[in-house]
């Protein structure tokens, strides 16, 4: 049985890399193919990078041309701050609905489709449960532009779901993602000299480290696991806590007009989006049973996560940002890949 | 091209070890190797927490505190006494439901203290999500043990947890009553908390509670200023003229309460179903309902005195 042919969305973005990286290594996946808008921005062996716009509109003849049976959507925007919103709708919403046309086009050979969402999704209100289990519905509508977005984004997945019966379609929602490398909103609020607080609340939040989601994608992919899975580590955290665990204080907001009080942290480079202040005032818990119950086993808890950032962040503050940048290069990664020159043995290592 | 076979592994003759140790096979030096161990369970993970606030929200370190705070409260001056508290079962999960008083409810944490003074058991009180939205008050609420009333909160703690969980199925209407109308019981909700007890497999224990009444009556409220700042009523209470604008909104009157634990409530229906039926729900609502209604006319009856019992 030959291997299989995985395709990648969002290879320039962190997970995609990562996840690149990871299935490279993978005797039992012999076409990784990554599209990204940006060039890749790790390095890579045997993966081909295709470069597309930002809706894919030339999904449906890669998806052809090269015989993809699996395909991982991790290009999904969960950090508002980082474009402007139409783009991000533009990528997350736009660009789902072209992928799954793709994957649904007649004789498509997709079989298996992960895709990484959020508990983004889930929202912070003052009527949630403690714990959202992978069925609870949101309390109130998304009021804010990334959870519309992943909203549309989850009803194309289950629309898929439902039309595909024949695929494994695998919705990852993965809370608040903490690690030695991420850079999101939260990691830089905690890198502040005072962690930024709401006055008079103290929300519980919980972490997973960027391990343990590269590792939960892998699993879904070589379990051909299909449904919905909460990705969080253990136990929920008080906002103060985690700041102690960064060793700092929090620096409180005021408790009304909180997105007016934040303003002025954009100017440090820590804009701090509406669903993220949702999170600073209500918290929000998701329940990680039934991805264990499959078998997943975590190897940080929320306060490990935590932990393994701030050690990280120690030894960068003192040492500084000690690994290269990597620089793609497309000719030299196209000779490298396909120049008859390249001597290859066995492995095809060159 | 195969490579040829890596040449053997010399052996260990020519070591300065006793026999023992060359004959004890561990995983470096033999040379047949060692069966791999079946892979084992891993240990629990790595968990730096630096405070004790569990998944609830709860901090037994402030509880304890709170305790300590509260005890001459309930001991001294509300001078609380329990009727019939074999009726709480001693493990397992249950659904407290009582009747609900007093413009600052003090009803909820005389029967928390109670129940875990007298039984050591946890209570864990559901509460409105209103409790959640004001500042410094829902922080403390939260680690003292209240829960917001989320039908998923009260179907983790009963079913999955064994814990014992206390609601009030009157809401704010009870604590809304004026002066005139107390021990009136409002309507139940709409049956809700007997779902959730039918859902989880669990009892209900009714418990009847006087006292809470006269603690913090209301004597007149505003709808109008109630709906202006969001609030679920606006008083006047007796406490306002006795202790003042200020302190009157936190200080209760010496009211004697007299709680009574009522014969517990079973279901004969299976537990974790979707639907159950409307009518038994609102049956069984209203009978506990009704135990609760007829045993606070009994207490008041035989009652001497507001402040002496």
């Amino acid at each position: 049985m030959s291997g299989r042919r995985v395709l990648i969305t969002g290879l320039a973005s962190f997970w995609g890399g990562l996840v690149a990286q990871a299935l490279e290594d993978d005797p039992g996946v012999d076409v990784i193919i990554g599209l990204d808008t940006r060039e890749p921005s790790v390095e890579l062996e045997r993966t081909e990078y295709v470069r597309t716009d930002e809706n894919y509109s030339i999904l449906a003849r890669i998806v052809r041309a090269a015989q993809i049976d699996t395909i991982v959507h991790t290009f999904l925007i969960v950090d508002s701050t980082s474009m402007r919103p139409k783009t991000m709708h533009e990528i997350n919403v736009i660009g789902t609905m072209n992928l799954f046309a793709a994957a649904s086009a007649p004789g498509s050979t997709v079989r298996d489709v992960v895709v990484k969402s959020s508990s983004y999704v889930y929202g912070a209100s003052k009527a949630d449960p403690q714990w959202f289990t992978e069925e609870s519905p949101r309390s109130f509508p998304p009021r804010t532009r990334v959870e519309q977005s992943l909203e549309g984004v989850e009803g194309y997945v289950r629309d898929f779901a439902e039309d595909n019966p024949h695929v494994n379609v695998t919705l990852l929602r993965f809370s608040n993602v903490l690690g030695p490398d991420i850079v999101t909103p939260i990691s830089r609020a905690l890198e502040l000299p005072m962690v930024p607080s709401i006055f008079g609340f103290d929300p519980r939040v919980q972490f997973v480290h960027e391990d343990d989601v590269v590792r939960s994608i892998l699993f879904v992919l070589h379990r051909h696991l299909p449904g919905i899975y909460n990705v969080a580590g253990d136990g929920l955290l008080p906002w103060t806590e985690v700041a102690r665990i960064c060793g700092k204080v929090t620096a409180p907001m005021p408790p009304v007009f909180t997105g007016m009080a934040s303003k002025p942290l954009r100017r440090v480079g820590v804009p701090l989006p509406d669903e993220l202040l949702d999170l600073l005032r209500y918290g929000r818990g998701i329940d990680n049973r039934r991805l264990k119950a499959a078998g997943f086993r975590y190897e940080y808890t929320s306060a490990g996560a935590v932990e393994a950032f701030v050690e990280a962040l120690r030894l960068r503050n003192t040492l500084g940002d000690s690994t290269p940048a990597y620089h793609y290069e497309r000719d030299v990664e196209q000779f490298f890949r396909h120049s008859p020159a390249v001597v290859r043995d066995a492995n095809g290592e060159h | 091209m195969a490579l040829p076979p890596d040449p053997p592994p010399e052996s260990f003759v020519a070591s300065r070890e006793s026999i023992d140790d060359i004959l004890t096979p561990t995983v470096e030096r033999s040379l047949v190797p060692v069966p791999s161990e079946p892979e084992p369970e891993p240990g629990p993970l790595d968990d730096p927490r630096r405070s004790d606030v569990d998944e609830w929200g709860r901090s037994e370190h402030m509880r304890e505190l709170a305790r300590r705070i509260y005890e001459p409260l309930y001991s001294k001056w509300f001078r609380a006494e329990w009727e019939g508290l074999e009726n709480i079962p001693t493990e397992g999960g249950a659904l407290l439901v009582a009747n609900h008083a007093a413009a600052l409810p003090s009803d909820a944490p005389v029967i928390m203290h109670g129940i875990e003074t007298e039984l050591h058991r946890p209570v864990y009180g559901l509460a409105d999500q209103l409790f959640r939205t004001v500042p410094v008050v829902n922080v403390f609420w939260s680690r003292l043990g209240g829960v917001v009333g989320h039908p998923d909160n009260a179907y983790r703690l009963l079913r999955e947890q064994d814990q014992l969980v206390l609601v009030f199925p009157e809401g704010s209407k009870g604590p809304g009553k004026t002066v005139n109308q107390r021990y009136q019981l409002r309507r139940f909700g709409r049956g809700g908390f007997v779902e959730i007890a039918m859902r989880a497999g669990v009892p209900i224990v009714p418990i009847a509670v006087v006292g809470a009444e006269e603690s913090m009556p209301i004597l007149w409220k505003s709808n109008t200023i109630a709906k202006a700042l969001g609030m679920p009523y606006f008083p006047v209470t007796a406490n306002h003229v006795v202790f003042g604008p200020l302190l009157g909104n936190i200080a209760y009157l010496p009211a004697k309460f007299k709680l009574k634990v009522l014969d517990p409530v079973y279901f004969d229906v299976p537990a974790d179903q979707d639907r159950y039926s409307r009518s038994r729900v609102m049956d069984e609502s209203e009978s506990i309902r009704t135990r609760i209604q007829d045993a606070l006319y009994d207490m008041v009856r035989e009652r001497r005195s507001v402040w002496f019992g």
